[in-house]
């Protein structure tokens, strides 16, 4: 195999044999009862060669050697006689590691399907007004060898568990949801804990509680404020994709050639950071063998630097920072985020509430997009309350709120002192691949805001 | 039918009752596809992928377990059933899980639905497709870079087979290509693309025409101008009103249904659309993206209308959710993972007399739109609230473009109050013509 590498990948930029072995579980309990149980195993390889900005890459789900051959002679074809500069090698593993005690267990079930059932039951007790609960567990973990010519060799172990809860609650004829979930790399042990699952339902109930009350809201612009954690999806959409490297290089972003220049208010601090310990998009080495990294983007509000795989920072003479990232051996890697988050402000999150005489205050969201050509994103409050004179008031149905992402960061009039990392629920889409990630902020103020609602 | 999937079908059946099952189905999956995207006419990417996957699931006593592996050969299959059997016997009694009775299994299921081309395209013909593509798109006047263009083919078999009898195959193929396109507007960039997909080579539309209208689109977009918020009238392109569709059938699922979280549940043979709508599922169209003569469970399918003059009919069931509901089985199981949910297979609102034009003639102030961004969807209550991007409408005429607009209302209501133009067309297997909604709420800019 070594030797079929080295062939393929002569005269290639850069590429490797990546080698992938899974296993996946998941249970889902509703209505009730247990609706489905899961268990994957999955394997194979993909096989890539980079010659220029052309990428070549095949890949089967078996770790056949018919199947590699075909790969290979796939591969050969596809890069024409190209002939270039073997890139230096990856950096290997950073300080992160993981910890091996969130792998999925072999007898584990029972106890499993216990907690689910508990979790159940604790939940319709505590509420007379609870309809429906669902509650799933999963669990990941996943084996990877990079493959390089000369023998080079890296390898990663990587582990996820993760738990949510969803009720419903119908007061008369109205129905409304709350939902929490959390999850990482750490241990079942501390996942499965009833210090952990009781105020995770807790939340929900009481969401769901606030929904029961919220009334519609006013479509027009407003004034925001965003809480902390998860709510940084919004810098995920409006900021981080446009920092990806193969955005700026094919000057697809609305950052592109924007590097040094004010793009955010002053006192904004934007990093992504793959070495944060337990966080979902944490990671040893990215799925090019480089060590993940602290990567400053934005430093008070001047824009500083992008996040890179090796492609992407070859061609624009940069450094790779540990974010050439890939759904499976099924995926070629392309810049991707870990935990991309706002660093702390000064403000006390009080008083930039208190700071605003009519507006919305946003501490949940459900999902968003972003386009990042135009900078254009948008999401969704799952939880959310208007503010008047200085003062949270009564909560509002689920509104829309949309925005320019580099508009946006230069309307930060606030940055909170309260920042905090999403508790482990954010998956990432881009160009048809998942990866999980993790997002934050401190609490935020952001003006003059377009909201969709029904009033 | 392939013999060596069909042994490796056989075997996992007989094993899994080797092992103490009562019954159980095997499901085996394989497909292949070459993709090549290019960009600034020359080559970025090209992909070549072979996936194959195995998922059986066992039922004990009214207790069931699943398992699915990417390994589709003899020697993994000890291992993975004895976990299906391990899981099963540690799960509690499911009243609704099991086989569906061998009375409602499809008898014929070579129907030929012409779902299946046999023509491969190799990398340098794919190539070529893409090139000619993007060259269609950068000579569009205006436009200023292309955000690449691909072309692919893909083939796919799967069989599935019960302990109760059934064994049923089949063979899909598509071909697709797409185009995206930059402009340049007075604020920045925009975007905007065009994609053809065919189940046969020979219906697939020209690299040509792709590329055009890829650019023609990217075009329209760059005089731009304003909108104000307030409620009026919001019609959705054909390109995104299959959405509405989905969020449809979403919430006609019976699992939802059964479980109460959809904000459909108490409306079955009500009044759901406006008079004149008709939505219909039909699974047997010749060259469907979605055709199947039999469903994810073996049953064999058939046309099924769900709205018929705006009034809501039935709900998408897989047996599970029929059971639950009690309600006859109809053919609606959809894989899912190494189980089944209810899903539809080419789904569609069916055409109005009006042109889009004369949808829009009498709409004094109002919006056309042709992107949907976010998922401010609650299938619960039915609240929409979706960020989008579009035209203004004055006067039934369409001025400039627009964009970070917010389009919200409650589809209950959206659902009542929408009018179908004629332009329907058979392209994504969930399709819908040109639709009109009013009184949406709209927060402009």
């Amino acid at each position: 195999m070594a030797r079929q590498l080295s062939k393929v990948l002569h005269g290639c930029d850069d590429g490797e044999l990546y080698l992938q072995r899974s296993v996946s579980e998941g249970l889902t309990f509703a209505d009730g009862r247990l609706k489905g149980a899961s268990y994957n195993c999955s394997h194979g390889f993909g096989l890539r060669a980079v010659c220029g900005e052309q990428v070549a890459f095949a890949h089967a789900s078996s770790f056949d050697p018919a199947a590699l051959n075909r790969a290979v002679d796939a591969v050969a074809v596809a890069k024409q006689g190209y002939k270039g500069h073997w890139d230096v090698s990856p950096t290997g593993n950073s300080h992160y590691s993981n910890d091996p005690r969130a792998s999925v267990p072999e007898h584990a079930f029972d106890q499993e399907l216990k907690l689910l059932q508990r979790m159940d039951d604790y939940a319709r007790s505590r509420d007379p007004r609870v309809a429906q609960c669902s509650a799933s567990l999963s669990g990941a973990q996943s084996r990877i060898e990079i493959l390089r010519p000369g023998d080079e060799r890296f390898s990663d172990f990587r582990s996820t568990v993760s738990l949510s809860v969803n009720v419903l609650m119908r007061d008369g004829a109205r129905l409304e949801g709350g939902k929490r979930g959390l999850g990482g790399r750490f241990s079942r042990e501390l996942l499965m804990a009833e210090s952990t699952w009781q105020p995770l339902i807790d939340e929900a109930l009481r969401q769901a509680d606030v929904n029961l009350r919220s009334t519609a809201v006013r479509a027009g612009k407003s004034t925001v404020v965003l809480g902390p954690g998860w709510p940084g999806v919004m810098l995920h959409e409006a900021v981080g994709h446009g920092l990806e490297g193969d955005a700026i290089r094919k000057g697809r972003s609305v950052y592109a050639g924007m590097l040094g220049e004010q793009v955010a208010a002053k006192g904004v601090t934007v990093v992504d950071n793959g070495t944060v310990p337990d966080k979902r998009g944490s990671l040893a080495i990215d799925d090019e063998g480089t060590g993940t990294q602290e990567t400053v983007l934005i430093e008070d509000g001047v824009l500083c630097g992008f996040m890179q795989d090796r492609l992407n920072s070859r061609l624009m003479s940069d450094r790779p920072t540990g974010n050439g990232r890939r759904q499976s051996y099924a995926h070629a890697p392309m810049p991707r985020m870990t935990n991309t988050y706002m660093k702390n402000g000064l403000c006390e999150p009080e008083e930039i509430i208190a700071s605003v005489e009519d507006g919305i205050y946003a501490v949940d969201f459900g999902g968003g997009q972003v386009d990042t050509t135009s900078g254009n994103f948008v999401f969704s409050f799952r939880e959310a309350y208007k503010i008047r004179h200085g003062r949270i008031e009564q909560p509002v149905k689920g509104a829309t709120m949309i925005g320019n992402g580099p508009e946006a960061m230069r309307k930060v009039s606030f940055v909170g002192n309260d920042m905090a990392l999403d508790e482990g629920i954010a998956v990432c889409g881009k160009a048809g691949q998942d990866v999980l990630v993790g997002v934050g902020q401190p609490t935020l103020r952001l003006d003059d805001m377009t909201i969709g609602g029904t009033e | 039918m392939r013999s060596g999937e069909l042994d490796l079908l056989e075997s996992a059946l007989e094993q899994a009752k080797a092992r103490g099952a009562d019954d159980a189905e095997a499901l085996i999956s394989i497909s292949r596809s070459t993709a090549v995207a290019c960009r600034d006419a020359a080559v970025e990417h090209s992909q070549f992928s072979e996936s194959s996957g195995l998922s059986i699931r066992v039922f004990i006593d009214g207790r069931s377990g699943s398992v699915s592996s990417s390994d589709i050969n003899e020697r993994g299959l000890g291992e993975l059933i004895d976990r299906a059997v391990a899981v099963a016997k540690a799960s509690p009694r499911d009243p609704f899980a099991g086989l569906v009775s061998s009375d409602d299994l499809a008898l014929n299921t070579e129907k030929d639905l012409q779902i299946y081309d046999a023509t491969t395209l190799d990398a340098e013909a794919l190539k070529e497709m893409a090139m000619e593509t993007e060259a269609a798109a950068l000579a569009v006047h205006g436009v200023r870079k292309s955000t690449g263009a691909s072309a692919s083919w893909n083939q796919g078999f799967s069989a599935l087979a019960t302990t109760n009898g059934f064994l049923g195959s089949q063979r899909g193929s598509g071909f697709n290509l797409g185009c995206g396109a930059i402009v340049k507007t007075n604020s920045g960039m925009e975007t905007d693309a065009y994609s053809s997909g065919k189940v046969f080579l020979e219906d697939m539309e020209s690299a040509a025409s792709v590329g055009e209208a890829a650019g023609a689109r990217a075009v329209s977009r760059i005089k731009g101008t304003s909108v104000r918020s307030g409620r009026f009238p919001v019609v959705f392109d054909a390109r995104i009103s299959n959405s509405l569709l989905g969020h449809f059938a979403g919430a006609t699922m019976g699992n939802s249904v059964a479980m109460g979280t959809s904000f459909l549940k108490d409306k079955k043979e009500e009044r759901v659309f406006s008079a004149g709508i008709s939505i219909i599922d039909d699974p047997l169209r010749l060259r469907g993206t979605q055709s199947r003569c039999f469903d994810g469970e073996g049953v064999a399918t058939q046309p099924l209308t769900l709205v018929e003059d705006g009034v809501l009919q039935h709900w998408l069931l897989d047996q599970a959710s029929a059971r639950q509901l009690n309600l006859p089985i109809q053919g609606n199981a959809a894989r899912s993972g190494s189980g089944t949910r209810p899903g539809a297979s080419n789904l569609f609102l069916a055409a109005g007399r009006m042109s889009p034009e004369e949808l829009m003639s009498d709409i004094r102030y109002g919006l056309l739109i042709t992107k949907l961004m976010g998922q401010g969807v609650n299938g619960l209550t039915g609240h929409y609230s979706r960020g989008a991007e579009g035209f203004l409408i004055e006067n039934g005429e369409i001025s400039g473009a627009v964009k970070e607009i917010t389009i919200a209302g409650n589809l209950l209501e959206m659902y009542l109050n929408l009018t179908a133009a004629n332009d329907l067309q058979f392209r994504r297997g969930m399709d819908a013509p040109t639709v009109r909604v009013e009184g949406m709420f709209v927060a402009g800019n």
